[in-house]
């Protein structure tokens, strides 16, 4: 357990700019928090903020300086008190500076552990680094940064940094690219890392919830051949995340024992099939192994005598062409092969290696026994995995591939032996082929639901991060609303319709809700909901303020109600609300108010909290209006 | 009970029973029915200078490695070899031409057992004294040893109800045309009989399975007898491909590949759209074997033990019984969960595959994986218009190269999948990579581990290899390169020993067998 002890000191930028993101940061944070009283225990957080109105640290105390950070929460053991400290974050209004925040960090490390837990403290900074830091006394940015990054080293800390940047309207693009330059000195000159993440999704992602001192699988040589080896470690790369195992509960302790461990032992008993009272001892038991209908008794000491061991070792048994092992072979989770830590003969080989077979197109085959006495054996590939960052060494992914016994070579008909019935024709092959342009989650490199930066939803069981996975998805899927259940043609060419719009850029007059669905549907740039919903809005205004005698009520609530979804999947409830109640405001007291009476009736209202968390709005609210409409937003 | 002795087969992660066991809930009764006829036994590969090959041991060899399989496996299925066109004759039925070949302690059709495969491995060097080859079906004889064939067939199947358990006859034979030897009203009447007791054991829920083998210059014509005697119509023909081939490997390999009974994992909905759906079958192709379950016996009388397991409550030593509540510490306290709550609580989706949208491939990086993929192919059962839909994305997929990305909502593993879409790809052996598309399960960020991170360089670069040493390393590549490498050529080591010992433990022989290790490499070969 203690090996696995982790301190983190979170330092979270509370001020202006941040605030459109702080919820989320609060999320994720108290989420890491639940995380750690489930993972790990007895491991110790600390919460400092920047960019408070107030100040309150201890260097600010001995040295001045340090103005607008709060430690928050001293570094401790984790407990249910730093979870509500989270979800309840204070605004600043003043501009935090990181670079001050992170000495801050540092310092409540080093006076908390001195010397001693090396390599297991973190620090892990949120902010969008989107204002200067202040000039140091004396001599430049930079070199404060290496004087930092020095005593991190020293010290075993390790920085992780998430740059939140949603979007950028009025920011100060110079100063940015200062800042970032200044966060990625960190991670040259430190063991730091720096993600930017655009969206609340990633950010979930982005931190790191638990952090697992791995131990390696292997660590000898890799044979290329008798005479040349390479030395190397692996590791596992991915591994599964396991629901903790819970215990079974015995209530039989009385309520008085404060040392009641309430948990259940297990105890096999082996009874002898004739005399169901028999037990039979240990030593008079033998393993039957079956084959077939018959069961073959081999004792423990004839199995070890006659079984396989094979001896310890890597070996390489050729390189063959990429395309000849199919993704779908892989077998495991993954492994990787890093060279041995300093050895620069080895990081240099696995380097000319890994960049031969990737230039190549070649993978390895590799034939494993990872630890003497194991009873099997691994064959399995090895691909290269060329490192984007100046400081991390090349190194190598290894799965495990199918032995000829795991294989089941059943047949399937081919697709063009079916009948006419069955195939697609032209148009809805077409349908399909715009299905599969239209619905792109990496459009322009920018990628969504990256497996790096998605949570498994079942590990966080919170409601924010369902949202994660279900953000992206639910709105194409709303886009394709009416087409008819049963399968067959029909369908294809609903999917026509919609993707025959793909490119919409305004909301004209004749089919408002399509455009506007058709631009909540855009994913070449995120500009384009924001501009959707805008549209819409001035489009709806428009109708009501042209409506004679109610002629455009119906096109109107049409548009409203379109409005409305588009707002709930895009988690834009506030917008929808402000503008609602705007509507009302301006013209309850006109001869439009029977407009609103229309509205209530078709039950058309605010968007309440059930139907999007970020709402301000409860069930109650929404229900009632627009009968209460003190509403302030 | 279930045990893994000594870890043998386990790896560094354990796995989930559910996932690597498939669902078996169908036993399989198979007879093995084989044409022993003269015309089986001529040289079917005309080198001079080996021992020539015949159809009739192609079969068997067929035969005996399914019967391998099965034993490791689906040990619980029950199978019959009978051979017809003998001169002996064995049968319950005292039919002519009709042999049931089998092995002491074991009834006709029953599970296979060691002694079964090893003596039907033999069975050609004796046939010819012990069971004799001669045509059965022959002008001046009302002789029809097919038809014979097909009656102890179907009442070697009597047993078993139809609906627990699937029945198949599988016919081997070179003759394409078996009453080609006689003529007039007789043949008629033959035909029409032989047909008529098909179609009966049909009726009986019985399905009787053509393997076909042909000769390289004369491929097996279906449609002069068999396409009716099978029920094949129209389109079906033109499909039905005769294992032809020059080469007699490639036809056994076909056979073997046709010898497989299909088995689904299950089938599901794939929500492509809010209100498109359509039904997909899941196929495990692609699983580890694992040596099998062990028992514990009485070493004294080799039966086997009970298992019973008893619960003490730690605290005060009290026997209890099975907990229904579970707890996990959190925050100072205990928090409990009953069955149900914790069913609820992993229970976050509706078993289905939902289409999120779609990805370049190069976006599936080399560490997305986390267990064996699963095949899926679509069904028109309950859903019309799936295999239509499924075929046009797949082939819009494969036009892109894009796979799909999708959460898959199983019940143990709600999950990120990548959905990758495969091609057809046939070789002289038959189908090497079916049509349809992969299910790869794709790790959260939970499961990415940065290990790489851990010995990062601090205040320098990590050294990167020159260009010359890239060149000398693409050399070396060039010198030990498997060109005709394919996945799975290698037989598992570990479990050939383990079956190797078994069977000749379970034969009462004292012999260990030696298994060759496939997956050493050829140090011999490298040093050149």
């Amino acid at each position: 357990m203690a090996r696995n002890k982790e301190a983190v000191v979170l330092l979270l930028d509370v001020g202006p700019s941040m605030h459109s993101v702080l919820s989320e940061v609060e999320s994720v944070c108290s989420m890491l928090v639940q995380k750690k009283l489930i993972f790990g225990k007895s491991d110790e957080v600390g919460v400092v903020l920047l960019g408070t109105d107030d100040t309150c640290n201890e260097l600010q105390k001995e040295v001045g300086g340090y103005e607008h950070i709060v430690v928050l929460r001293n570094i401790s053991v984790v407990d249910g008190n730093a979870v509500d400290f989270l979800q309840n974050l204070p605004r600043g209004n003043f501009r935090g500076d990181f670079i001050d925040a992170i000495v801050v960090g540092i310092d409540l490390l080093i006076k908390k552990f001195g010397p001693t837990n090396k390599g297991k403290q973190r620090i892990c900074l949120m902010t969008d680094a989107r204002y200067p830091i202040k000039a140091p006394y004396e001599g430049t940015k930079e070199d404060q940064v290496n004087t930092i990054s020095q005593m991190m080293q020293t010290h075993g800390i390790r920085l992780d940094c998430i740059v939140i940047r949603e979007k950028l309207p009025e920011a100060d693009l110079r100063v940015m690219e200062e800042n970032d330059n200044l966060l990625d000195q960190f991670s040259r000159k430190a063991i730091a890392k720096i993600v930017h993440v655009d969206s609340s999704t990633s950010l979930l992602g982005a931190l790191k919830t638990r952090n697992i001192s791995p131990v390696t699988v292997f660590r000898g040589d890799l044979e290329l051949s008798s005479t040349m080896k390479i030395k190397v470690w692996v590791y596992k790369k991915t591994s599964e995340e396991k629901f903790p195992t819970l215990k079974k509960y015995s209530d039989k302790a009385p309520s008085s024992d404060k040392f009641a461990t309430y948990e259940v032992k297990v105890d096999y008993e082996y009874k002898s099939m004739e005399d169901p009272d028999k037990v039979v001892p240990p030593e008079q038991r033998i393993r039957g192994y079956r084959y077939g209908p018959q069961v073959v008794p081999i004792s423990s000491a004839e199995w070890e005598a006659v079984k396989f061991k094979p001896e310890k070792g890597v070996k390489l048994l050729g390189f063959t062409d990429a395309s000849n092992i199919l993704r779908h072979y892989y077998m495991k989770d993954v492994y990787i092969f890093v060279p041995e830590p300093g050895n620069k003969k080895a990081i240099v080989a696995v380097s000319a290696i890994a960049r031969a077979m990737k230039d190549m197109n070649k993978s390895a085959i590799l034939r494993c026994v990872w630890r003497q006495g194991q009873g099997n054996v691994v064959i399995g590939v090895l691909r290269p995995n060329i490192s984007s960052v100046d400081n991390i060494p090349d190194s190598f992914y290894f799965n495990v591939l199918p032995f000829v016994e795991d294989v089941r070579e059943f047949q399937f008909p081919s697709f063009s032996s079916f009948p006419s019935s069955w195939q697609p024709n032209e148009q809805q092959q077409e349908a399909a082929d715009n299905l599969v342009k239209m619905l792109d989650l990496a459009p322009s490199s920018k990628e969504v639901l990256q497996p790096d930066y998605t949570p498994n939803p079942v590990l966080e069981k919170k409601k924010s991060s369902k949202r994660a996975w279900r953000g992206k998805p639910s709105t194409f899927s709303e886009k394709e609303e009416g087409v008819d259940g049963e399968a067959s043609d029909i369908q294809s060419s609903n999917l026509m319709k919609d993707s025959s719009n793909i490119n919409v850029e305004k909301i004209g007059n004749l089919n408002p809700v399509q455009d506007f669905e058709a631009m909540m549907a855009r994913r070449d740039s995120s500009k384009w909901v924001s501009k959707a919903i805008k549209d819409m809005q001035n489009h709806v205004s428009d109708l009501l303020e042209n409506s004679y005698d109610g002629d455009a009520y119906s096109k109107a609530i049409e548009c409203l109600v379109a409005l409305r979804k588009g707002c709930i999947l895009e988690q834009e409830p506030k917008e929808f609300n402000r503008y609602l109640l705007g509507l009302y405001e301006k013209w309850k007291d006109t001869d439009l108010a029977n407009f609103f009476e229309l509205l209530s009736s078709k039950s058309l209202t605010l968007i309440s909290q059930k139907e999007a968390s970020d709402s301000n709005v409860t069930e109650e609210e929404a229900k009632n209006f627009p009968v209460k409409t003190e509403l302030k937003f | 009970m279930d045990l893994d002795p000594e870890g043998l087969f386990r790896d560094d992660s354990d796995s989930e029973s559910e996932f690597y066991r498939e669902k078996d809930s169908t036993k399989e009764f198979v007879v093995y029915l084989v044409d022993a006829s003269p015309k089986m036994f001529g040289a079917a590969r005309s080198d001079e200078d080996e021992k020539p090959e015949t159809h009739f041991h192609a079969a068997i060899n067929c035969i005996s490695q399914s019967l391998m399989a099965q034993i490791i496996g689906r040990s619980y299925d029950e199978v019959a070899v009978c051979f017809f066109n003998t001169k002996e004759k064995k049968n319950l039925q005292d039919l002519n031409g009709v042999y049931v070949f089998n092995v002491m302690d074991r009834e006709c059709l029953d599970r296979p057992t060691a002694r079964l495969i090893k003596e039907l491995s033999y069975v050609e060097d004796r046939f010819m004294s012990n069971i004799g080859s001669r045509y059965g079906i022959v002008s001046g004889s009302r002789e029809n040893s097919l038809y014979n064939a097909l009656w102890v067939a179907q009442a070697l199947l009597r047993k078993g109800s139809a609906k627990s358990v699937s029945k198949r006859i599988l016919l081997f034979t070179n003759e394409d045309d078996p009453f080609g030897s006689i003529t007039g009203a007789t043949k008629t009447d033959m035909i029409r009989m032989t047909l008529q007791r098909a179609k009966d054991t049909q009726d009986l829920g019985i399905s009787i399975e053509l393997l076909p083998l042909s000769w390289p210059d004369e491929e097996f014509n279906v449609s002069i007898f068999y396409a009716e005697l099978l029920g094949l119509e129209g389109d079906d023909i033109s499909q039905f491909l005769p294992s032809a081939g020059e080469i007699l490997e490639d036809m056994t390999d076909q056979l073997r590949k046709r010898m497989f009974k299909k088995r689904k994992v299950k089938t599901i909905r794939f929500s492509i759209a809010n209100d498109i759906c359509i039904e997909v079958n899941t196929y495990a192709l692609i699983r580890p074997t694992s040596p099998g379950q062990i028992m514990w016996l009485d070493s004294v009388t080799n039966l086997p033990l009970k298992t019973e397991r008893s619960f003490i409550c730690a605290d005060t030593g009290a026997l209890v019984q099975e907990p229904h509540t579970y707890f996990h510490p959190y925050k100072n306290e205990i928090i409990k969960f009953s069955m149900d709550e914790l069913s609820k609580i992993k229970n976050i989706s509706d078993g289905q595959l939902h289409l999120l949208g779609f990805k370049p491939l190069d976006c599936l990086k080399d560490y997305h994986n986390l267990r064996p993929s699963t095949f899926i192919f679509p069904t028109d059962e309950e859903i019309v218009g799936s295999t239509r839909i499924f075929i046009a994305l797949h082939r819009s997929m494969l036009r892109f190269q894009r796979f799909a990305l999708a959460f898959y909502g199983s019940l143990y593993h709600p999950q990120l999948v990548a959905l990758v879409a495969q091609d057809e790809i046939t070789s002289s052996s038959g189908q090497v990579e079916p049509p349809g598309m992969h299910m790869i399960y794709l790790p959260y960020s939970d499961d990415i581990r940065h290990v790489e991170e851990l010995h990062m360089a601090v205040d320098a670069n990590a050294p990167r290899a020159t260009d010359d040493q890239i060149k000398k390393a693409s050399a070396l590549s060039r010198r030990i390169d498997l060109k005709d490498f394919s996945v799975c050529q290698f037989a598992n080591p570990a479990l050939q020993r383990h079956y190797g010992i078994l069977q000749a433990l379970a034969l009462g022989e004292d012999e260990m067998p030696e298994i060759k290790d496939e997956t050493l490499p050829d140090e011999e070969g490298l040093s050149r």
